[in-house]
This record gives C-alpha cells, sequence and structure tokens, in this order.
C-alpha cells in the first residue's frame, strides 16, 4: 500500500508541476495577473506531494518489502538500517526521485521567502521551476518508477558493498542539494530573461541560491573525496574519474557564477555573462547527472546503467539547456551591457577569474568528453588521465591563486598598480620565504608540487590582508566569509601540493613479527585473525606501529569479503597525526604465513579536507552575512532605500 | 621419477605471490625506482576493470602489471619505454597519459581556443572604456 | 553582427556536444580492449606445461606451417566451460588448438578439463601473466588465430560461440 500512495503522491506533484508551468504562462504571456496568485500555494503543495512520495519510498526501503522491485533488486533485509534508509537512494530511481524532492523544497523555498525579486520575475522562476520538474516528473513516471511491483523473479543484488558506508547516507544527498541549487539560479536566469529583469536586483535574489548550491557542492566534492580516500583501499584521494569530474565541472561554473554574480549586484556588470554562467553551472549538473546516470562513461564509481534512460535524460537536457540558451541568444540582446571596467580594479581581476575557472571548466570537459567524441566518430580508444589533467589545469590552478591572492586587495572600479604590490608585499614575502625554505630543506621535489607550496604560502597570508587594519567588529560577515573561504583554497592546495612532494610508500610482504618501515613508523605485524561482520566476513591484521622509536600503538586494517554481491574491499586502518595520516590496507593475496600491507605515510594531507571544509564554512559565513542583512534590511523598509546603496564596506567577492 | 615430477609440477603449481619479493605487491627496494614504478603504474588504465589505474586495482591482470613495470623499472628501462611496450600491446587506451599527435590535438587546443577566445572578449569589454 | 553571433555561440556548443553524447548513446562502449598485436608476427614467449602427459607452449611452436588457434583461458573463468563443447568441434574437424592457462594451477586444470573435455594440443601455465600481456590480451577466454608463419591473423574476444566457427574454420584452412 506504501508504494501505491508513493506513487499516487508522484503522478499528483507532477501534475502541480504543470499546473506551475500553466499558471506562469497565462499569468505573463496572457496578461492574466489575477492566476499569478496562485503560484505560491500550488508550489508549496507541489513541495508536499513529492516529499509525501519520497517519504514511501523510503519507508518501504526501511521495512525492506520485498514486493517493491527497486526494494528486491538492490536492498537486502541483512543490512543495518542505515544503510537500508541511504539504499533508498542508492540506486537510480531512488536517487531520481530523492533530485526532484530537493528540486521541489527549493521551489517551496523561494515561493515562500523571496521578496526582493519583481512579482513577475519570481512568477516565471517559480514557473520555470514547475517546468524543470515536470521534465524529471516525467522521467520517473514513464522510464523508472520507483514504486514498481516485483512480476518476475529478480536476482537479488544487495547494495554494492563500497557503498554501504555512511558516506553514502551523506554525500549523494549533499551533491543533489548542490544541483538543484543550481537549477534554482537557472530558473532565476530564465525569470528574468523572460521578464528582461537582468539587473542587480536579480542578482541579489539569486546569490544565495548560488551560495547555498555552491556550499553543498563544495561539501559534496570533499566529502566524496574522503570517501573514496578511506574506501577505496589505495591512498588515493582524486582520481579525475569521469563520476568525479562531473561533479567537479558544475562547482567549477558555480565557482565562477558566484564570482560574477557579485560583479552584477556591486556593480551592475557582466549582466549577459552572468545569465550565461547561470545556465552553463545548471547545464553542467545536469550533464554531469546524465553523464553519471547513463553509463556513457566508465568509471569507478559506476552504478547499474541503461541506455534508453540515456537518451531520455538526454531530451530532456536537449529541451532545458537548448531552450535557455535560445531564449539567451534571443533575448539577452535587450540587455544594455552594464558598467565597463578598468583593466587594474577589482571588476577586470574577478573577470579574468572567471575566465580562467571557464578555461579550467572547458580542460576538464575537454578530457573527460574528447574520448567520447573521439570513439564515436573514428572508433578509436584513447584514455585521459591524472597526467593530462594535472599538467593542464595545474599551472591554470595556480595562476587563478596568485589572481586570488590579488583580487581582494584592489579596489572597485580602479586601482594604481603601484599600491596593489605595497598591499601584497607580505604575501609575496611568504611565497620568497616558502621558496628558500623548500629549496633548502624540500628535498628533491616535482616543479608542480613546488609552485603548489609557495603559492600557498602566499595565498595563505594574502588571504588574511583584507582584514588588516580594518575595525575588525564592523568588517561585516561576509568579507569574513570571503577571508575564509580564500585561506581554505591555500590550506587545501598545500595539502595536494604536501602529498605530491611528500608521500612515502612501502608496500611489503610480511609475516608474524616481521618490521617494516614506512616514513618515521616501524611497522610490526602482531598477526592476522579472522572477524565475523554483521553481512561480511573480515579478516583484520593486528599490527603494532611506533612512530622514531616511540611508545607503539595498535593499528589494525582489514580485508572485508562480501558475498551478497560477490566483492572484497579493503578497510584501511588510518591514523591521524598533526602532521599527516598512517594510511595501512591489508592486501589480498596471502599463503597463510605471509601477508601483504600497503603502507603510505602521508604528510600533511588531512589540509586538503580541512581545506574544503575552510572553504565550505566561508561559504556558510557569507550566506549568513547576506541573509542577515537582507532580513535585517527588510524589517526596516525606511533603511532600505539609501541603506544598500550607502553602504561604505566595500563587499567581498562573496 | 614419479614423485621428483609431482614435486616439480608443485613448484610451478605455487602461485608466484608466494614468494617473499612478488613485485606486484611488494616495493622496490631503491626509493628512486619504486617512485617511478608506482608514477608509471598510477598513469596506466587497468584493462579488467575500465575505470582505475593499475595502482589501484585488485584485478588478477592489474597485479601482473605493476609486477611486469616494476621489473623491467628494476631491470633498468625508463617509465616511456615500459608505457610504449604496453601501448603496443593494448593500443592507447592503456595509457592515462594521451599521446600529442593529431587525434588528441582537440585536448589542448579546446582549452587554448577558450583562453583565446575568453581573452579577446574581455579585452573588448576594456577597450572601450574612457581613459 | 559578430555580438549576435557570439551569443549563439553557446547554443551551437551545447548542441555539437548533445549530438556527441546521441551518438555515444547509441554506441555503447562495448568494454573490449582490442589487442594491437594482430597482423604482426606471435611475440617472444615461453609457457611450461601445465600438467604432465601434456606439453607446454612456445613461439616456435607456430611456426611449423600450420595454422592454429591459441586459446587463453582459465579453470576459474566461468564462460570458459561454455566454450570447450565448440572447442572440441572445431579439433574434431581438424584444427590445432593450443591452450594458454591464465593464474591456475597444474590440480585445478586437471579438474577442469577432466570435467569439461580437453580440446588442447599443447597447454601452458602462463605465469604472472607475462604471455597474456604480449599477446595483448585482456581477459579470458580469448582465442588467437596464428597463421603457420607465426603471425597473428585474427583476435577473437570472448566466448566462442555457434556462429564463430565458420570464421574460424576458415581462417585455419579448414572445410568446414
Amino acid at each position: 500500500m506504501i508504494a501505491e500512495a508513493g506513487l499516487a503522491a508522484l503522478w499528483l506533484a507532477a501534475a502541480m508541476a504543470l499546473f506551475q508551468l500553466a499558471l506562469g504562462a497565462l499569468a505573463l504571456g496572457r496578461g492574466r495577473q489575477s492566476l499569478g496568485s496562485a503560484m505560491v500555494p500550488v508550489t508549496l503543495v507541489q513541495a508536499a506531494l513529492v516529499s509525501i512520495a519520497m517519504a514511501c519510498l523510503i519507508a518501504v526501503f526501511a521495512r525492506s518489502d520485498m514486493s517493491v522491485l527497486l526494494v528486491a533488486s538492490s536492498s537486502n533485509p541483512a543490512m543495518p538500517m542505515l544503510y537500508k534508509v541511504a539504499g533508498s537512494w542508492g540506486n537510480h530511481e531512488g536517487s531520481m526521485l530523492l533530485w526532484v524532492t530537493i528540486l521541489g523544497i527549493a521551489g517551496a523555498t523561494i515561493a515562500l521567502f523571496e521578496s526582493k525579486l519583481r512579482a513577475d520575475t519570481k512568477l516565471a522562476t517559480l514557473a520555470a521551476q514547475g517546468a524543470i520538474a515536470l521534465g524529471f516528473y516525467a522521467f520517473l513516471l514513464f522510464s523508472s518508477n520507483p514504486f514498481a511491483r516485483l512480476t518476475d523473479m529478480v536476482e537479488p543484488q544487495g547494495l554494492n558493498p563500497l557503498l554501504q558506508d555512511p558516506g553514502l547516507a551523506f554525500h549523494p544527498p549533499t551533491l543533489y542539494a548542490g544541483y538543484v541549487g543550481m537549477s534554482a539560479a537557472f530558473s532565476f536566469a530564465v525569470g528574468a530573461l523572460v521578464t528582461r529583469n537582468v539587473g542587480s536586483d536579480f542578482a541579489g535574489a539569486m546569490r544565495p541560491w548560488i551560495l547555498g548550491a555552491w556550499i553543498f557542492l563544495t561539501v559534496g566534492i570533499t566529502a566524496g573525496s574522503y570517501w573514496a580516500y578511506y574506501t577505496l583501499g589505495w591512498g588515493g584521494w582524486w582520481f579525475w574519474d569521469p563520476v568525479e569530474n562531473a561533479s567537479l565541472m558544475p562547482w567549477l561554473a558555480a565557482t565562477a557564477l558566484l564570482h560574477s554574480v557579485t560583479v552584477l549586484a556591486t556593480r551592475d556588470g557582466l549582466r549577459a555573462w552572468t545569465v550565461m554562467l547561470a545556465v552553463l553551472a545548471f547545464s553542467m549538473s545536469m550533464v554531469g547527472t546524465f553523464l553519471v546516470r547513463s553509463g556513457i562513461l566508465t568509471s569507478v564509481h559506476s552504478f547499474a546503467v541503461d541506455p534508453r534512460r540515456g537518451i531520455f535524460i538526454l531530451a530532456l537536457l536537449a529541451i532545458y539547456i537548448g531552450g535557455a540558451l535560445a531564449l539567451f541568444a534571443a533575448r539577452i540582446g535587450t540587455v544594455t551591457e552594464g558598467n565597463r571596467f578598468d583593466m587594474v580594479s577589482r571588476e577586470a581581476a574577478l573577470v579574468v577569474n572567471n575566465l580562467i575557472l571557464t578555461v579550467i571548466l572547458v580542460v576538464v570537459m575537454a578530457g573527460t568528453l574528447y574520448p567520447l567524441i573521439l570513439e564515436a566518430t573514428t572508433g578509436a580508444k584513447i584514455s585521459v588521465g591524472a597526467p593530462y589533467f594535472n599538467s593542464v589545469a595545474g599551472p591554470l590552478a595556480l595562476i587563478l591563486l596568485v589572481l586570488l591572492a590579488a583580487g581582494p586587495l584592489l579596489r572597485w572600479r580602479a586601482d594604481l598598480p603601484k599600491l596593489v604590490v605595497e598591499r601584497m608585499a607580505p604575501a609575496l614575502f611568504a611565497g620568497a620565504a616558502a621558496l628558500l625554505l623548500l629549496a633548502i630543506f624540500g628535498g628533491r621535489i616535482g616543479v608542480l608540487p613546488l609552485l603548489g607550496l609557495v603559492v600557498a604560502a602566499l595565498v595563505a597570508v594574502a588571504s588574511l590582508a583584507p582584514l588588516w587594519k580594518r575595525n575588525l567588529k564592523r568588517t561585516p560577515l561576509f568579507t569574513y566569509g570571503m577571508v575564509l573561504a580564500h585561506l581554505g583554497c591555500a590550506v587545501s592546495i598545500a595539502g595536494m601540493a604536501c602529498d605530491a612532494a611528500f608521500t612515502r610508500e612501502n608496500m611489503v610482504s610480511m609475516a608474524a613479527n616481521d618490521t617494516r618501515e614506512v616514513g618515521p613508523f616501524a611497522v610490526t605485524l602482531l598477526g592476522v585473525r579472522e572477524r565475523p561482520g554483521p553481512n561480511y566476513q573480515a579478516l583484520e591484521a593486528v599490527l603494532s606501529v611506533s612512530r622514531n622509536g616511540g611508545a607503539p600503538f595498535p593499528m589494525m586494517p582489514q580485508l572485508h569479503q562480501f558475498s551478497d554481491p560477490q566483492m572484497t574491499t579493503n578497510e584501511a586502518a588510518i591514523d591521524t597525526f598533526i602532521d599527516g595520516q598512517l594510511y595501512l590496507t591489508l592486501g589480498e593475496d596471502s599463503d597463510g604465513t605471509h601477508f601483504l600491507l600497503r603502507m603510505w605515510w602521508k604528510p600533511f594531507i588531512t589540509l586538503i579536507w580541512i581545506g574544503g571544509a575552510l572553504i565550505a564554512a566561508g561559504g556558510g559565513l557569507s550566506l549568513l552575512g547576506r541573509v542577515r542583512r537582507d532580513v535585517w534590511n527588510n524589517r526596516w523598509p525606511w533603511q532600505k532605500a539609501g541603506g544598500r546603496k550607502a553602504d561604505p564596506a566595500p563587499e567581498g567577492a562573496a | 621419477m614419479k614423485a621428483l615430477s609431482a614435486a616439480l609440477l608443485l613448484l610451478i603449481a605455487v602461485p608466484v605471490t608466494a614468494q617473499a619479493q612478488d613485485y606486484a605487491e611488494v616495493s622496490l627496494a631503491d626509493p628512486a625506482k619504486e617512485a617511478q614504478a608506482v608514477a608509471l603504474m598510477d598513469s596506466i588504465r587497468c584493462v579488467v576493470c575500465q575505470g582505475q589505474p593499475i595502482s589501484g586495482s585488485n584485478a588478477d591482470l592489474a597485479g601482473d602489471m605493476r609486477r611486469m613495470i616494476r621489473e623491467r623499472i628494476a631491470a633498468g628501462e625508463s617509465p616511456e619505454q615500459v608505457r610504449t611496450w604496453l601501448v603496443s600491446k593494448y593500443g592507447d587506451w592503456v595509457t592515462f597519459k594521451p599521446e600529442v599527435k593529431s587525434e588528441t590535438m582537440p585536448l589542448w587546443l579546446l582549452p587554448l581556443l577558450a583562453l583565446t577566445g575568453g581573452g579577446w572578449l574581455v579585452a573588448r569589454r576594456l577597450k572601450g572604456r574612457k581613459a | 553582427m559578430t555580438r549576435k553571433l557570439i551569443l549563439w555561440l553557446p547554443f551551437a556548443l551545447i548542441a555539437l556536444l548533445f549530438l556527441a553524447f546521441f551518438a555515444g548513446l547509441m554506441r555503447p562502449d562495448d568494454h573490449v580492449i582490442a589487442s594491437q598485436m594482430v597482423g604482426k608476427p606471435l611475440p617472444e614467449f615461453v609457457a611450461g606445461p601445465a600438467m604432465p602427459g601434456q606439453p607446454g607452449a612456445a613461439t616456435a611452436d607456430f611456426s611449423d606451417g600450420k595454422p592454429r588457434l591459441l586459446n587463453v583461458f582459465a579453470s576459474w573463468c566461468v564462460p570458459c566451460v561454455q566454450e570447450i563443447p565448440m572447442l572440441l568441434r572445431l579439433r574434431a574437424k581438424g584444427a590445432e588448438i593450443d591452450g594458454i592457462a591464465i593464474h591456475d594451477s597444474s590440480a585445478e586444470l586437471e579438474k577442469f578439463l577432466a570435467a569439461n573435455g580437453n580440446p588442447y594440443t599443447r597447454i601452458g601455465l602462463d605465469e604472472g601473466g607475462k604471455a597474456q600481456m604480449a599477446f595483448g590480451s585482456a581477459g579470458v577466454p580469448e582465442t588467437f588465430v596464428v597463421d603457420g608463419t607465426g603471425k597473428i591473423l585474427y583476435q577473437h574476444i570472448g566466448v566462442v560461440t555457434e556462429e564463430d566457427m565458420p570464421k574460424l574454420l576458415a581462417m585455419l584452412g579448414v572445410k568446414p
């Protein structure tokens, strides 16, 4: 019954989405203004219905209702409850339902809380949200019904063991929240184009959504990277795998958008470009979903795939993105250009930031998609991986970081190069000091990691400079947010460079009581024992580790043998120190007396994710600052007119 | 005689992994050569599992490739020689480092085009400004 | 005019991208990594005997003027079981088939062949996948056609089925 109720809720939600689209078309196209007032309630009802559908799906998974096809094929009553619940979005149908649920909730949030936007633009925005949702409802109902009942016997598969991890409970919802946030930005852009209202008001309304989506994407990518790092068991944290690239592409576009929308909101410049980027960022998140879902690319993280669904999603994408770009091309001509800017100014820095981010996006896209295009056209198979991305995107990223150091120190409109260099002096000094230290103590390290560390030092100091000589109490929250996010970039890059430059690795075959070394650690194998798990058999190595001859401590990497489906996974033992992580995994082959151990000492690698967390936290502070100021301004409307324009604080990039 | 041949066979049959130095899973003693080998392994695609480099795959053939790479590097071959050998067997697909040739040019041309095109657009926005 | 063209550029690019996606979907990746050794002489390899009473295989065995099949298989490989009857039929028609067993052991092989039949003239035990890599073989089962001069004519990836029989027989110069 629950499944049928869910399906009914899904159909009704689809009807509401259609209703939203129709209301928008009638109110704006036919001038029936009065119809517009129904938009908000309809949007809310749609959100409620789709949430009910999602709740029903979670319920059938939690109860392990094996008469539902999806549950029978992708869940297992023996799994722990958390994975059962998370399993409801660990598969294709469920993840699409989750997507559209978050979309519905986002629509409701716009309907309830967006008050700055012109009424007709808001109406058009909600209609666009309805149109996007409608496509996904059609997709769910016609080609991937999550509530279908079991008709034939299916081979029960269980959830892929690699996905049986708390990470699954949080990772996809986070990324989807980010993607959906981009869809809100897209809807705003479409609404602004339809109602010819591309200006700073629109930018101000769109900005919190971009910021929110960007925070989710940042958290999703950071957490996903850490998840892959500890579950795959090979010590890598980024593989330039198509699925990872699919999540990186929208992040790059969103980062560019975040910066360009600031120019639009503050200086009323970059109008067309910002609208373009909003469309691009959404396109990238959709293309990402498409790439992952259609199985068009092979990946480590692949889910089950079905080409027919691919065609369906592709058709949807073609309608949305093609439609939006056609609308853009047709309408943007009527949007005036907005303010121009000087070569040395904060606007110029932000424009160059956008240019470089876009070029990096092109690099990631080319590397991910070109093999596909080449194979489709000539049949030739090539692989593009880390060596290409690192060597092409790496230098671009370093240039971007240097710009990041300078950007916030530039004034809006125009600035003097001499003064900029003066403001940059401490940062340049820090970079030079880092270079000197590395030359003396760093040993032999590659060019890219070396430059990475130097630039990280430079950016770390420069990112704090906007707070220099300022009244810290009167500095707005979003400036702190920017400082924190930029500092996070420096921290993250430092971690990546340290990993590339200083990692020590030792792969060994050990018998009991053997001792092997990795970096400053001596690892002794005490023994190996079997341990039963809830739905797997584990082999556990008991190791005694000592650092530089200090007091020994135990570490216990495991090997998990799953039977349903048959698969072996590594459960790494990871110990975190103030200056890095020791990462040990137990290998598969053994002859009963000798065991294979892979050992890595990764100095400062944690900085990668700490940096990611700082970036997201910076975004959070900015969002809080923006929202608080908006609420503040709304509470005292008489301050609103003068308050915004007279704001003396030079705004941060975020 | 029979017992002897049986013993010999047993020797053959015992998996190579049982020996102490199976380079599929065990590092080379020389850290510089090991670093070269690992860098190469990170950029060779596992032909069985599709999406992973052989350095991060549990597939048997990936292990065989790691062993072959470590043995060849230990014997003095350069990583690029080994890569070329693998490409001569499995084609361009096996390497994550695309060779620069006419087929793969767009990988570098597209970003370059984006950079120059974008640069041109930005310059246009600057020029119109009064001094 | 230029502005107008620039504005339609994103649309054009996305349209192109989607065309490529469409082409990719229509022609899904076959996940087949073909050997680059087809058309080239069989590489040097020596695979010792896998079991008593049956010789191992080496490159030298493949230039005696007689075309042969070189079957890459393993006792642990499930699909390999399916193709043994086909190989037995090929052998009955006069085809010479040599086997290379990958990651295998004598005991397992003997069990496998006793249960399914033995179509092989020689069986070499491939140590550490050396021969497999030399052939550019990416998995099991795979079947190479090697002509009388020791040149690889053809690579068949996957199980040999009924439909593949005439083609293989023709390449071996055996009348069906």
